[in-house]
């Protein structure tokens, strides 16, 4: 006997695993092991995605990793993703010169709440590649620059060498409507800017806590102590937004891989609030 | 029971015989269980010849036994390792193939179009195990195509149930004995002496069409009362209960419960539990290429979260000890599940507690997380 009636077995919808094939335009190196990779999408017209929602990226023939958007989302057949280079996949993904295939599958995953930010401060926190999946965010709020408040980018990273989208941070900061706050854990070079933990610039960043919305990215514990602070600044846990990260395979809710407590990342988050994270993320091994 | 004692007939063997045929001449490939390397089994089979007549089990936590019953029957035994998960959605499964040649990529996914799949002899339980499939297949924003035609094409024989296993509670879960919903045709066994015979019920059109053209007579009224008196006989010695506490909520507050070590300490991390398990539904994706790397395969296979490198992200698993893994899987089954898809990851077969080499009774275990919880 056929299933349910609540789930409609006519329907023929396409096989959601099976990715488009697309090939690379240009590959830019951002810092040592990080790539961006501007995709061509050969006319076919790609799906509009989210600030902070991912897609499933595969290395033909060495395998599959969810990566965020990291491009204008105004801008949906430009198809960027930066990809630091870790493993087999994320190896490969960099190595592949301008015309080689790879393939494409998402949208996937919920993104930053960005409708909540009309009329608010928004608070950008940044850690190592975490960058990335924040960029998105960035461009479409400074593409309505007038409807939020102060805007403030705090980005750490390991070394001045690591610091990524260099060109766009140094224009950024030159605009007067735009906080912009780079610290890194060790100067290697001469570098005359901050020194430490990102969580260090919260106290030099402009912001009312009744009235921010936080979007964090980094490494978990980077995001776990930021969002300390920033409760403790007076900021509600529920304006404070994490991007998560776990293992991903097959980004539609079905693997099981992406658990954190009750949460499928890919598809209650990866970005949930962390009035929702809180407690799970003070349970080790969860 | 109204609508299924309408149609309320009575089968002998030769019957059963006659549906066996029946559904094959229709062109459904016929699963049923029968004896395999000393457990039951669901097998292809195309006589009533195959099944476990005269078979039935012992189970009790780390332990399963297979032997000569003291009666006839046909259907006198519980639920053995396999579950109908495997046919319908298959350990492993190839998603696409694509060749790779001269910077192109040719992308190849037909689709695997099988016989329909007709289930003879699936248990309560197990109707409501393939319910909960559904919903993680069929309930969200992807569904899965393979899954779903499986699943609209398959012809469900169930029966309900006359021997509760060892290790059986679902009564205590809600799943049975006795089937109520999602098959075609539904059998119990009347009796244990002599010649097996079945009182046949039907839930739709599909069934009702095949049980016409078996040699049947109508139920008595005599042979429906029996029919329930089986079903409630078997809910009356079930092997083990679920504790009556709200164990969904209490298993949520409980991450680090002391039990969670001395289970620990036990669990070898072997995953049996979650292989058997009807509702484990934890897949993994890998790829492989041929030699040449011409040639690229995906393949979905069953993943079991007791395995380290399922948590796996760059630098190391986010669930190294096999007490965050024994955690995740019972909070998983019976307290987040209900969160990721309305319905509880447990029916209450008891596979997991029969197949643990060490023996780990869920129920036990769970009694024991709710009540020693530590404020
Ligand atoms: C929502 C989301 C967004 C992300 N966005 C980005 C992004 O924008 N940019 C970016 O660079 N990264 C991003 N990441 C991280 C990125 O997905 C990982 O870095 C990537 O999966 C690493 O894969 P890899 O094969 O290169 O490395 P590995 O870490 O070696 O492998 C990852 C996978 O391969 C398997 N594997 C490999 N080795 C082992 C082993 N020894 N034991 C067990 N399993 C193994 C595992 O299944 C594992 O999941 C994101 C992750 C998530 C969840
Ligand atoms: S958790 Fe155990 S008892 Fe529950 S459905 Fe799975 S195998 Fe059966
Ligand atoms: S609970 Fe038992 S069956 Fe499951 S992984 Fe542990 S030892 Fe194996
Ligand atoms: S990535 Fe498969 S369930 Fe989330």
């Amino acid at each position: 006997m056929a299933p349910a009636a609540e789930f409609p077995v006519s329907q023929t919808a396409p096989e959601p695993l099976l990715p488009r094939v697309v090939c690379v335009h240009r590959r830019r190196r951002d810092a040592p092991r990080v790539w961006t990779l501007e995709l061509q999408t050969a006319g076919e017209p790609q799906p509009p995605f989210a600030a902070g929602q991912f897609n499933m990226l595969t290395a033909f023939g060495v395998g599959e990793v969810p990566i965020s958007f990291s491009g204008d989302p105004a801008a949906p057949q430009r198809l960027v993703h930066t990809v630091r280079a870790v493993g087999a996949v994320s190896e490969a993904l960099v190595r592949l010169e301008a015309g080689a295939p790879l393939g494409v599958r998402g949208p996937y995953g919920k993104g930053w709440p960005l409708e909540a930010a009309d009329g608010r401060d928004v608070l950008l926190v940044a850690g190592g590649l975490g960058l990335a999946p924040l960029r998105p965010a960035l461009y479409q709020l400074l593409a309505q620059r007038e409807r939020h408040g102060r805007i403030t980018l705090l980005y750490g990273t390991r070394s001045p060498r690591d610091i990524l989208f260099r060109r766009e941070l140094a224009a950024w900061g030159t605009r007067g409507d735009l906080a912009l706050e780079v610290t890194v854990d060790h100067a290697t070079t001469p570098w005359q800017g901050h020194v430490g933990v990102v969580t260090a610039l919260i106290a030099h960043a402009r912001f009312d806590p009744q009235r921010t919305l936080a979007l964090l990215c980094g490494p978990e514990i980077m995001m776990r102590f930021t969002a300390e602070a920033l409760c403790a600044a007076g900021v509600a846990p529920e304006a404070i937004h994490l991007s998560m990260e776990r293992s991903m395979k097959c980004g539609v809710g079905t693997c099981g891989h992406c658990q954190f407590g009750g949460f499928l990342l890919c598809r209650d988050g990866p970005v949930l609030p962390y009035a929702l994270l809180r407690a799970p993320l003070r349970v080790r091994e969860l | 029971m109204s609508r299924q004692t309408q149609c309320a007939h009575v089968i002998d063997l030769e019957g059963l015989q006659q549906l066996l045929d029946a559904l094959r001449e229709r062109g459904y490939r016929t699963l049923g269980p029968t004896v395999r390397d000393g457990a039951i089994a669901y097998e292809d089979i195309a006589s009533v010849e195959e099944l476990p007549r005269g078979w039935t089990d012992e189970q009790s936590p780390g332990a399963y036994r297979l032997r000569p019953s003291d009666t006839d029957t046909v259907f006198g035994f519980a639920v053995g390792p396999q579950s109908w998960k495997r046919p319908l959605f298959p350990s492993h499964q190839i998603l696409w193939r694509a060749g790779v040649a001269g910077g192109k990529v040719q992308l190849d996914s037909e689709p695997h179009i099988d016989a329909p799949l007709a289930l003879i002899g699936v248990r309560a339980c197990e109707l409501s195990a393939l319910a909960i499939q559904d919903r993680v297949w069929l309930g969200g924003a992807a569904p899965d195509a393979e899954y779903r035609a499986r699943r609209a094409d398959a012809f469900i024989v169930a029966v309900n149930c006359a021997h509760a296993g060892g290790n059986c509670f679902c009564v205590s879960m809600h799943t049975g004995p006795e089937v109520t919903s999602g098959y075609d045709l539904a059998l119990t066994e009347l009796g244990t002496e002599g010649e097996p015979t079945f009182l046949v019920t039907c839930a739709t059109e599909a069934g009702a069409a095949v049980l016409e053209t078996l040699t049947r007579r109508a139920a008595r009224d005599d042979e429906i009362a029996a029919a329930q008196a089986v079903v409630a006989h078997t809910a009356a010695s079930m092997g083990r209960a679920m504790p009556e506490t709200d164990w969904v909520s209490r298993l949520l507050v409980s991450p680090e419960h002391p039990r969670w070590n001395a289970l620990a300490d036990r669990c070898l991390a072997c995953g049996n539990c979650t292989m058997v398990c009807p509702t484990c539904f934890c897949t993994n994706l890998e790829d492989t290429s041929d030699l040449s790397g011409l040639q690229v395969t995906r393949t979905r296979r069953w993943d079991s979260c007791f395995s380290v490198d399922f948590a796996y992200v760059h630098g190391g698993s986010v669930r190294p000890s096999i007490r965050a893994r024994y955690r995740q899987w019972i909070t998983h089954k019976l307290a987040t599940w209900p969160q990721q898809f309305g319905t509880s990851g447990c029916v209450g077969c008891g596979r997991c507690i029969s197949w643990c080499p060490v023996g780990i009774d869920l129920t036990e275990e769970v009694a024991a997380l709710c009540a020693e919880t530590p404020d």
